[in-house]
């Protein structure tokens, strides 16, 4: 199994694939702690949606550049989202869920009436679930990637004490002179490309799954803020990589988005179980 | 010139006034209790002195040296904080925050505060522990010496005493007592505890239908003081 690994990573698709993987893993992981805490675990979910109505217009447009639309659609959609969501919890919950089956409503829509393609059925399932688009990137692609992953991770490191402040107490924090509203536009603006950028890996159905299990998981068993960060970090990089490896090298090759949800969700169970032990025990 | 000055301050919840051209000073080293019934306005006036919330008409002014981002703050336990995975030292350290601006990282000084702050809520035992395991009065002796970092002149209490043993309460009021008599720090506290409130303040404010505001001896002296018909 190991030599059949390695004769697969002599193709640079496989390679390719493992280090976009891995990096929208390590990123997405990063603000899930925040997201769940701070009860907006769908919003993930909305924006990917959101970034596939976006997706479909530029296929209709036939811009061939499609980034280029659907990531500042998203940042808006991302900034409106977290604003409603501030004030008032209930209507930012309504507002997530009418904007997400909103664009995705729109975007199937006019994929179907403007499609040009033969197979619109299979290009829809390949954006909602990322079936096979990570394993044809080109490098162009997987550079972009990079350079986003990069700056996602150095804005959350330098950030990371005003994320601990804001998503901890937020009045708190408002009140002994934090910008608030600054940081919550920086934690919006980041989670829009996290998702945009996760769209290649999971597809968007399942983005709000990468977003979301680590930081669950590492919650299972880690107490303080930057224990669970990293460890949701490790998790997501771990099962992402797993993942990639098991749909690669079974014989039928499952659809990558789907078997790292999948790895993602045994170990959440896993964590599941050591905390529920643990607290046993005690 | 006093250290908080409120003068005809109205509130209210989208147009609808609940309190209206309430004034009172507070100056350094007072210990004031807001007191009242449920929905009096107690939160509202709390939440625009730390200027959270715009009053309708008035104006909430600082003075004697004190920024409004120096009013130290104890909130009320919220949910969010009920399941948040965040160690003891964690929070202290955050209370540094608002010194910050846009450097990424605590100096060594902060650090040192955070350190100190822990030491004088007696909680140097805990300071590895997970918040959202530790009990009632645990938990407000952190998000006290976290308001302590962000503060040496003036704290504000949202109920620091709500749900909290007979014991761990008379042990909360000594300490916030030593806060003021020792080191100066300047008390606003809200309280639905009036026995306390008259027992370790200097000021009262009495909000709802009828407006009261003095010193304690006022307070005693006045109609409401009567009216317990207890002292």
């Amino acid at each position: 199994m190991i030599n059949q690994l390695i004769a697969y990573m002599q193709y640079p698709f496989v390679r390719y694939a493992l280090i976009v993987g891995i990096l929208i893993a390590l990123c997405s992981s990063l603000l899930g702690v925040t997201l769940v805490l701070k009860r907006f675990s769908f919003i993930g979910d909305g924006l990917s949606h959101v970034a596939f109505g976006a997706m479909a217009v530029a296929a209709v447009a036939g811009i061939t550049n499609d980034m280029l639309i659907i990531m500042p659609v998203t940042i808006i959609s991302a900034i409106l989202l977290l604003r409603t969501g501030s004030n008032a919890r209930i209507k930012g919950d309504a507002a997530v869920a009418m904007i997400s089956v909103g664009a995705l409503a729109i975007g199937y829509l006019l994929m179907n009436v403007f499609s040009t393609s033969s197979n619109v059925s299979g290009d829809v399932c390949t954006t909602l679930f990322g079936s096979t688009s990570i394993l044809t990137l080109s490098e162009l692609e997987v550079w972009v990637c990079i350079i986003l992953s990069v700056i996602v991770l150095f804005a959350f490191i330098f950030f990371y004490n005003k994320i601990f402040s804001v998503t901890f107490d937020e009045n708190f924090a408002r009140a002994t002179g934090t910008k608030v509203s600054v940081y919550n536009l920086i934690i919006a603006v980041i989670i829009a490309v996290i998702i945009v950028l996760a769209m290649n890996l999971v597809g968007s159905l399942l983005i709000s799954a990468l977003v979301i299990f680590p930081a669950l998981s590492a919650m299972r068993v880690f107490k303080s803020f930057k224990s669970v960060t990293i460890c949701s970090a490790c998790l997501s990089v771990i099962c992402a990589a797993l993942g990639i490896i098991i749909s690669i090298i079974t014989p039928k090759g499952t659809p990558v988005g789907s078997t790292i949800v999948a790895v993602d969700i045994v170990v959440f169970f896993v964590f599941w179980l050591i905390g529920f032990i643990r607290e046993k025990v005690r | 010139m006093a250290q908080l000055s409120c003068q005809n301050l109205t509130l209210g919840y989208e147009g609808k006034e609940i309190l209206s051209n309430l004034s009172f000073e507070v100056n350094s080293g007072d210990y004031l209790c807001i007191v009242g019934e449920n929905g009096s306005g107690k939160s509202t006036l709390m939440k625009t002195v730390l200027g959270l919330k715009k009053p309708m008409s008035g104006k909430v002014i600082t003075g004697d040296g004190l920024l409004q981002t120096e009013i130290g703050y104890l909130p009320q336990q919220n949910v969010v904080q009920k399941d948040f995975p965040a160690s003891v030292r964690e929070i202290v350290i955050s209370g540094n925050q608002g010194r910050c601006g846009l450097r990424p990282f605590y100096t060594k000084q902060e650090k040192q505060r955070a350190a100190e702050n822990i030491r004088r809520m007696g909680i140097e035992d805990l300071q590895n522990r997970c918040y959202r395991e530790l009990s009632g009065g645990q938990k407000q002796r952190v998000l006290l010496a976290r308001a302590l970092c962000a503060t040496q002149k003036m704290l504000l209490l949202d109920k620091p005493v709500a749900g909290l043993d007979p014991k761990v309460t008379a042990d909360m009021y000594t300490l916030i007592e030593g806060l003021n008599k020792k080191d100066k720090i300047t008390i606003i506290m809200i309280s639905h505890d009036i026995e306390a409130a008259l027992k370790y303040s200097t000021h009262i404010l009495h909000i709802g239908n009828e407006t009261f505001f003095g010193t304690r001896q006022q307070y005693l002296d006045s109609r409401f003081g009567a009216e317990r018909g207890l002292f």
